[in-house]
């Protein structure tokens, strides 16, 4: 058992806590963005597989990784903005056409790198971000390791927290989003565009979720495989409710998340003999978990998933 | 621009909306072949031929239609009230590995119609306790079904993966991690021999009707539809809300479960973590292309089968990538929703 605690104080658990994590912050913040505009984005999982897909898939054409990264945030955004068009300003089901933005978009996703990719006994490979040694501090102790020595998006997640959660709290434009989810009335009757509002939060959102997939396939892994997301974009909608639809709560959520799941997969080596499906449920059920704690306490957007038509009530 | 309620739904657009969206989804993938360098008419007519050009290819679509028509009803019953049950795909599993546990040895020694209606039994109640908890959850907690029906699947499929590798792994299986085989005498009846296609169409489109009547016919139905369309003012008509959820979730739970259980014990004899290619989730296009009615969930479930099995066979004859399929049920789904708002609603300048 005592092997199963030491584990804890390994240096490499601890960096692999906050690699695992990357994909997540990426994916929450860019849930949370939509939501606090008052739009629910179930299009998440497949925005997250289409990023993965198409960040990888420049890259292996020949550019470089960070074009690969904006090429994934921009299909992020335009199915971002597909699923804002059906929402906001048609008012259609939140639910059922994030649904089918996540069908669609995963799909389209398979059929692309099929049909340009001929797949043998492995899929073809790129060469991924390396772990950039921020100098003087990657050599301290422990915390050079964790916290100094990650692949640069893992560093841009991190200050995407920040700057959402300044934006969100600190700038009328954030006090515009948040205005649009809680009570677009007000927006309207401040001379403002309710509709606008939503729609630009939704687009930023989702490539923000694009950015999380193409980190698997640029950074975490360097392939690209079907069913690689493996619903980490419902883990992230999970993650959103848990965090009160907070930024800084959800960097914590999804760092709590990561640390559980990297202690898994190295609690799977010591304990032989629990199926390891055990251990790959948890994280799943972990979220189901937080959701029961947290529901009643979270503060929801009061204007989630209802649209907004101008002069209709 | 804007959109303006219409006083009166005229039934032909209603009818017109699917008719429009299917059109719509197949100009758009119709692009998406166009790119594989393959012509979209001659790839259609090539999947047309492969879901009806021949007595075979005509029982193939139908199999493929009947697990569809479940899925459809489960996701077209629940959504009707407003639960957004997405879990059609573990309960399609559960229901599967309920089914296949009982199949084998438990029941053996019963008449064989017996056993058939205890395994149905078995694969509707494991659907329907795995869409309780859920509801359950939302009514206690308020943790919104949509996430955690979509977590389940994911669990769900970790756990048929931990019984096909362990307690329920078959061992003559060469090593391929497959459940125990249903005993021959509890496999469902054959409807034409020599064929895939079994009795378990004639249960779901029975099932469909059934739900249809439960739906126009009984407290319960109108109940569960008030609920739906408002449910404030069902509950201030004395509607017990709590008691209607649940009793939808129970019925959607097991229309999904049914689905896996037949396909067990209709179709393959024995369960594997690729038994469904995602029929919880066409499911829910079936209900919408449907506009959540239970009869034409029957219809909308033929075309999805036609578009699957059609486009296996065009990808083997000119060698398009078979997920065109799933880019046109799902493209479909977006575009009937946009037909079904303008049932609803008229654009005025």
């Amino acid at each position: 058992m005592s092997e199963a605690l030491d584990i804890l104080t390994t240096a490499s658990l601890w960096a692999a806590v906050l690699r695992i994590a990357t994909p997540l912050i990426f994916g929450a913040l860019g849930a949370l963005i939509c939501e606090r505009s008052g739009v629910l984005n179930l299009g998440i999982e497949g925005i997250m597989t289409l990023g993965a897909m198409v960040g990888w898939m420049t890259v292996y054409q020949g550019a470089d990784l960070w074009t690969g990264l904006m090429m994934a945030a921009l299909a992020g955004g335009v199915f971002g903005l597909l699923h804002a068009f059906l929402t906001v300003p048609l008012g259609l089901s939140q639910h059922v056409s994030g649904l089918g933005i996540t069908l669609f978009a995963s799909s389209l996703t398979y059929y692309v790198y099929r049909l340009t990719v001929t797949v043998g006994d492995s899929p073809p490979t790129i060469v991924p971000f390396q772990p950039l040694a921020i100098p003087g501090l990657s050599d301290l102790p422990f915390v050079g390791p964790v916290l100094f020595t990650q692949t640069a998006p893992t560093y841009l997640a991190l200050a995407a927290v920040g700057i959402t959660a300044w934006v969100l709290a600190r700038t009328p434009l954030g006090l515009a989003v948040r205005m649009a989810g809680e009570n677009p009335h007000a927006v309207e009757a401040q001379g403002l565009d309710p509709t606008r509002i939503r729609i630009g939060a939704v687009v930023v959102g989702s490539a923000l979720m694009a950015l999380g997939g193409a980190f698997l396939t640029t950074a975490a892994f360097n392939s690209f495989f079907p069913q690689m997301v493996q619903g980490r974009g419902w883990i992230c909608i999970a993650l959103v409710v848990f965090a009160s639809w907070r930024p800084g709560k959800a960097l914590l959520g999804a760092l709590l998340f990561a640390l559980f799941d990297a202690y898994q997969l190295r609690l799977q080596h010591v304990l032989d003999g629990v199926p390891y499906q055990i251990f790959l449920m948890a994280p799943y059920a972990l979220s189901i978990l937080a959701l029961i704690l947290v529901a009643r306490r979270a503060r929801v957007p009061e204007a989630l998933m209802v649209p907004y038509r101008k002069g209709e009530r | 621009m804007r959109l303006e309620r219409r006083a009166h739904v005229p039934l032909g657009l209603v009818a017109a909306a699917p008719l429009g969206a299917v059109l719509a989804a197949l100009v758009i993938a119709g692009g998406l072949i166009s790119l594989a360098g393959i012509n979209p008419l001659k790839a259609y007519a090539e999947m047309l031929t492969g879901a009806f050009g021949s007595r075979l290819s005509v029982t193939e679509t139908l199999t493929r239609a009947t697990p569809l028509m479940l899925t459809g009803l489960a996701a077209a019953v629940a959504f009707r009230a407003r639960l957004w049950n997405i879990g059609g795909e573990g309960q399609f599993y559960v229901g599967a590995l309920a089914a296949a546990f009982l199949g084998h040895g438990v029941i053996g020694g019963l008449p064989s119609w017996l056993g058939i209606l205890a395994m149905m039994g078995a694969g509707m109640l494991a659907g329907m306790v795995l869409l309780l908890g859920p509801a359950l959850l939302r009514l206690r907690f308020g943790v919104d079904e949509v996430v955690t029906t979509l977590l389940l699947n994911f669990i769900v499929l970790l756990f048929v993966g931990m019984m096909i590798e362990g307690p329920m792994r078959d061992s003559l299986a060469f090593g391929w991690p497959q459940s125990v085989p249903v005993d021959r005498e509890f496999m469902l009846p054959k409807l034409i021999e020599r064929t895939r296609l079994h009795i378990g169409l004639v249960i779901a489109i029975g099932a469909a009707l059934l739900v249809w009547l439960v739906q126009a016919r009984t407290v319960f139905g109108t109940e569960a539809r008030a609920a739906g369309l408002n449910a404030r003012a069902a509950a201030f008509a004395g509607v017990s809300l709590p008691r209607t959820l649940l009793g939808v979730a129970a019925l959607s739970g097991a229309l999904a479960g049914l689905a896996g259980a037949i396909e067990v014990t209709g179709l393959k004899g024995y369960v594997t973590t690729d038994l469904s290619p995602g029929y919880g989730y066409a499911g829910i296009v079936v209900a919408m292309l449907a506009a959540l009615h239970p009869v034409g969930v029957v219809g909308a479930a033929l075309f999805v089968a036609v578009v699957f099995v059609g486009s296996d066979a065009m990808s083997r004859a000119l060698g398009a990538p078979s997920f065109i399929a799933d880019v046109i049920v799902s493209v479909s789904l977006l575009t009937m929703l946009v037909a079904l708002l303008f049932t609803q609603y008229r654009v005025r300048r």
